[in-house]
């Protein structure tokens, strides 16, 4: 039996909507637009996504701040209240467990939002598994509220001054990785987040379940008519595919280190002891085995996970995503390939699609940036 | 559902037009719609010999590549090159827009696909 979210029973009777399974959850991949109209609607104006999948789980104590550094890569400390973080968590060898956006309201209390399909992983590596917490003495007060919580991201570079009408003014001072816990939507206690996994400006929204499909009808009702859509998950992997936002499963897994996923603006070498900082510091050291590039198909073709990627007749590596991008209408992957190879952009490599060897190129990263954002 | 008479239908979704010996193959308006926007077509090679109910080429939508599989056995003749840069021609017009032509090897095989009354009924159920 698949889960559905609680706003399930609001878009199951959408014009065309199709619903599939992603990771044990009934969750719509596109509505009546299809997955290019509405990776174009969030582009362009604003599209509204049910992520009510993703985990949430919150500690709290004073020692919250300690034991998220020590799980996390990047650093907490760093963080001032009511501050976003994004960051991967890593096994001792450097793997990843997740990658997750921290909350912080205090030092003494943090929301943890986690992939979908990881939640049970990722709070049983938390709560017991890790080596901070099967020693401490002090443990924070952990709890997975996943169940109880759902969420709504609302993307596109409109989104702001629809927010601004429908929330309130005070929106647009929510800055980029920030969030806001005081702001009600249609008299709705809300957390609300300027954040969002689409490379546009726009707002995650945290709900709790029996407020969910109110706040959704409310935001859509008010924007329908202004292009605004409801989008799948479908688009949601386009959109973020285009702005190289990575994927768990595809370029994080337990077998890929942050580092050799280009994220090592997001692992903080520099800061005390960390889980993974031994093994990550040695890759550092003596060479990050491999590493995230981008890729254009010379000849065509759709270069998919796992397709592997020949250099000179050599394998050097594989595709972790791949599809024809909707905004640049051209077929890209995200190639995960050996170091020193000496590749430079425009250097041609070829990726075995079916038995056919087919030509690509290396382009730059990320494929798409939208020019017209202030923030990055 | 867009079912037109005149073709031929397998349980895969693929639709096969007969012209004396050869036989045009595509994908339905359903499968169409299943596959959502459609952004590749694989062309199989001219001369390739192909077996009923293989696997002959690949459409690939934004999410996924699907098999297209040959409803009848024979060697391709003939593919449709305007889907090369326009593979959303099979979601504007999935039964104008036909995949490859196979010379056929067997035309009984032809027996055994299901007519539009009862690929109606299949698509149905």
């Amino acid at each position: 039996m698949l889960k559905r979210t609680v706003l399930y029973d609001v878009y199951k009777n959408y014009d065309g909507v199709k619903l599939i399974d992603f990771g044990g959850w009934e969750l719509p991949v596109n509505f009546e637009k299809g997955i290019i109209g509405e990776h174009m609607a969030v582009r362009e104006n604003a599209g509204l996504f049910d992520v009510s999948h993703m985990g949430e789980i919150t500690v709290e104590g004073d020692t919250s701040e300690e034991f998220i550094n020590y799980l996390v890569t990047n650093d907490v400390s760093a963080m001032h209240d009511n501050q976003c973080m994004y960051s991967p968590m890593c096994y001792p060898d450097g793997g990843v467990v997740d990658d997750l956006l921290v909350y912080r309201y205090s030092t003494g209390k943090y929301l943890l939002v986690v992939n979908a399909s990881n939640v049970d992983k990722d709070f049983s590596w938390i709560s017991k598994e890790n080596e901070w917490i099967k020693k401490a003495s002090e443990k924070p007060v952990l709890e997975n509220i996943s169940g109880r919580m759902s969420q709504i991201a609302f993307q596109g570079p409109k989104a702001e001054s629809y927010m601004k009408e429908l929330v309130s003014p005070e929106v647009a001072d929510i800055e980029f990785f920030h969030f806001r816990d005081d702001l009600k939507i249609d008299g709705k206690k809300a957390i609300i987040s300027r954040t969002g996994y689409t490379g546009e400006d726009g707002f995650e929204i945290y709900l709790a379940n029996e407020d969910a499909a109110d706040v959704w009808n409310y935001l859509l009702n008010a924007t329908k008519d202004r292009g605004v859509l409801p989008c799948g998950l479908g688009a949601r992997d386009t959109l973020r595919f285009e702005s190289k936002l990575p994927l768990y499963g595809h370029e994080l897994t337990k077998d890929i280190s942050p580092l050799e996923a280009n994220l090592s603006y997001f692992v903080k070498l520099d800061k005390k002891d960390f889980c993974g900082k031994a093994a990550l510091a040695a890759q550092k050291e003596h060479g990050i085995p491999r590493t995230l590039r981008g890729c254009e198909m010379v000849d065509k073709g759709v270069p998919r996970a796992g397709y592997t990627v020949h250099l000179n007749g050599k394998e050097i590596g594989f595709v972790t995503s791949g599809t024809k991008s909707p905004i640049l209408n051209k077929f890209l992957g995200l190639v995960l390939i050996k170091r020193g190879t000496g590749l430079k952009i425009g250097d041609e490599i070829e990726v075995n699609i079916n038995g056919k060897m087919k030509k690509a190129k290396l382009v730059k990263t990320p494929f798409f940036k939208n020019t017209k954002q202030t923030q990055q | 559902m867009n079912v037109p008479e005149n073709l031929k239908y397998t349980e895969d979704h693929e639709w096969a037009r007969v012209e004396g010996k050869v036989a045009y193959v595509g994908i339905t308006d359903h499968a169409q719609q299943e596959l959502g926007d459609i952004v590749y077509v694989e062309l199989p090679d001219i001369d390739t010999e192909v077996e009923k109910d293989e696997e002959a080429t690949s459409i690939e939508s934004v999410k996924a590549a699907a098999p297209v599989n040959s409803p009848v056995s024979g060697k391709i003749v003939k593919v449709n090159e305007d889907l090369e840069d326009e593979a959303e021609l099979v979601n504007k017009d999935a039964y104008a827009a036909y995949i490859f032509a196979v010379e056929m090897s067997d035309p009984s095989e032809l027996d055994s696909l299901m007519d539009a009354a009862a690929y109606k009924k299949f698509l149905g159920k």
